[in-house]
């Protein structure tokens, strides 16, 4: 009797992880099913295999440029982020500062409005006051301060776990604080920096709310916005452009994560003893 | 190179006083340890001497010149910190070379003297792991080998062997001993074990509260602490510091009648403080001995530390006393614990009077 209930739970629970797990596989086979598909439909189906939705979305006039501007926004934003965020959370891990915790939250906080639709009508009226709309800087420097107190809040972690005796040392031996932050902390927390710009890269390459109002002009739009144009004189979505596009779209990003894993990768070598 | 410090102070935000108006001179070329309780301030007389805290007032002298208002880098020490601090993104070779590279010396000539240092301390094989890879003993090694490279004037050391494990703990202090004896360099390092203090170095201060109790070689300290504080926290084991009073030229202490020194006033309450290994055991009755019930036996391998308990007018005080090996008492028999003459340190006032 209760190798019968046990076989049915083991049954149940098989079943379960396989429904859940189809939920998350089918989009990902129809995204690489559909672009190589003559007639893509929003099902999931073995191809009639093609490359002419690869020629169509060349001959699209936006759809190439859009990668780089993705590349160029998503870039320009990382290296920001990780620039700023490093700095900031150097200064708050390591100097005590009255009120730093509420600081951080406070910023946490506002992080999430800034980057939402409530502070949209502002920061569309500063941009266009300070002529930065249809500029890769106006949407660079609007998402890096969206995403930078998160990104502080986290590499904070990284700068406290740092020991301090590192640092201290290096002094005594006569180093500058650039010195320190060079040959030291970068390297220590480089972990944390990676994440830091993966993540950045990421969010940016996905965002579309800024992206499509602070720039009017297609020739700028990075990738998020462009797919969004990619309708049939119908006004139908056109299925073969959008599964082509999505496919070209997600490559870099899969590639940057290969790529950071790889070289980057979470390693740490303790030089402390514990 | 000597250190001189004068009216040393060091008060952080917040009001701890960790160092209060201190006077040190540590000569040339001495092996000089800082000693106390945890919270006694030594790290931070350590620190200051580094240069890594900046004292409230006083000022700090290395080889006679004022560096109170230099930065670490610019004293020309070098310290190891009791987590060794080794980058951990580094070889050993780049960790021992890294104070050459501050001072610019190029790749070939640095990475060279630190293969030197490292076959002084028997790294040589291990220049190219990380310090990960490495065990507590020869992450201790490199550390110290860090602070050699950069031939500084003084060598400073945070609790240099308190992250060993107690066998290696020992090899390391012979170890550390012969080498700082070999460099001649002053060498300033704090613990908190009486045992490493005493074994390493040359002279000892014993510090309490952001202040120095007492300075001395460490026979000096061992045999006249000066006050029941230095009594209680120098010897492996806990000093036997018992309250009793003067009766003419006698000492009533814990149901002992003891000969008193001359000079004390009648009546007058002192502290009576023998080490258990300078106590005998015996089964008879005495007058000249503390009286007790054994009540505990600890096994020191080559003696034995006894405990009586019973002794003193209310019967609450514990004497402690070592026998050699064969000679336990069995536990919850009668014993007396004699101190021997000579051996005994009398306290008045919390001050040493005898031996004057």
């Amino acid at each position: 009797m209760n190798a019968v209930r046990h076989a049915l739970g083991r049954i149940a629970s098989a079943v379960f992880l396989s429904v859940v797990g189809a939920f998350f596989a089918l989009p990902m086979l129809w995204l690489a099913s559909a672009p190589f598909d003559a007639t893509p439909s929003i099902t999931v189906s073995v191809p009639e295999f093609t490359l002419a939705n690869f020629r169509a979305i060349l001959d699209n006039p936006y759809a190439l440029g859009s990668i780089g501007n993705s590349v160029i926004q998503a870039g320009g934003a990382a290296a920001v982020v990780v620039v700023l965020a490093a700095l900031a959370a150097y200064a708050l891990s390591r100097v005590r500062v009255p009120g730093r915790d509420v600081l951080l939250y406070v910023l946490l906080l506002l992080s999430s409005v800034v980057t939402g639709t409530a502070a949209m009508v502002p920061i569309f009226e500063l941009a266009t006051r300070l002529d930065l709309i249809d500029t890769h800087l106006g949407v660079i420097l609007v998402v890096s301060g969206g995403l930078l107190p998160a990104a502080i809040f986290i590499l904070k972690d990284f700068m406290d776990a740092t020991p301090t005796s590192y640092e201290e040392s290096a002094r005594v031996f006569g180093a500058s604080p650039l010195q320190i932050l060079r040959h030291i902390v970068v390297p220590v927390v480089r972990p944390g920096l990676a994440t830091i710009a993966v993540w950045a890269v990421a969010s940016v390459w996905g965002g579309f709310l800024m992206q499509y109002i602070l720039l009017r002009d297609p020739e700028k739009s990075p990738s998020a916005v462009i797919l969004y144009t990619l309708y049939t004189e119908g006004g139908q979505p056109n299925l073969d452009l959008i599964s082509t596009f999505s496919l070209l779209y997600s490559l870099p990003v899969v590639l940057m994560y290969l790529f950071v894993s790889g070289r980057y990768g979470f390693r740490f070598h303790g030089g402390i003893k514990q | 190179m000597t250190i001189s410090l004068h009216g040393l102070t060091k008060v952080f935000p917040g009001g701890a006083r960790a160092l209060d108006s201190l006077d040190l001179d540590i000569g040339e070329g001495e092996f000089f340890a800082l000693l106390g309780p945890s919270g006694c301030g030594k790290t931070t007389l350590l620190r200051s001497i580094a240069g890594l805290e900046t004292p409230s007032s006083g000022t700090v002298s290395i080889g006679g010149a004022d560096v109170t208002a230099l930065p670490p880098g610019r004293r020309d020490v070098a310290m190891v910190f009791q987590d060794y601090a080794l980058f951990p993104h580094m070889d050993v070779t780049a960790n021992i070379a890294y104070p050459l590279r501050i001072q610019k010396v190029p790749r070939s000539r640095r990475e060279a003297a630190a293969a030197e240092v490292a076959g002084r301390l028997s790294l040589s094989e291990l220049l190219r792991r990380r310090p990960g890879q490495l065990s507590g003993g020869q992450q201790q090694r490199v550390a110290l080998a860090r602070a050699i490279a950069c031939r500084p004037k003084v060598f400073l050391f945070d609790e240099p062997l308190s992250n060993l494990d107690a066998r290696l703990r020992l090899e390391a202090r012979t170890f550390l001993k012969r080498l700082q004896g070999e460099l001649g360099v002053t060498t300033v390092f704090v613990t908190h074990d009486q045992g490493e203090a005493l074994a390493l170095a040359h002279r000892v201060a014993v510090m309490d509260a952001g202040r120095i109790t007492q300075v001395g070689a460490p026979a000096e300290i061992f045999h006249r602490p000066a006050t029941t504080f230095v009594a209680s926290f120098i010897g492996s084991t806990p000093m036997n510091l018992l309250p009793g009073k003067v009766a003419g030229d006698a000492l009533h202490v814990a149901g002992a009648v003891l000969p008193a020194p001359p000079g004390l006033p009648d009546g007058e309450e002192i502290v009576y403080g023998v080490r258990p290994e300078y106590a005998d055991l015996s089964a008879a009755p005495r007058d000249d001995a503390f009286p007790g019930t054994v009540a505990v036996l600890e096994n020191l391998g080559t003696s034995t530390l006894v405990t009586l308990e019973g002794g003193g007018d209310d019967g609450d005080l514990l004497v402690q006393v070592v026998v050699p090996e064969g000679e336990e008492p069995p536990a919850g028999t009668a014993a007396w614990a004699v101190p021997r003459p000579g051996r005994a340190l009398i306290y008045h006032g919390d001050r040493l009077i005898h031996p004057a």
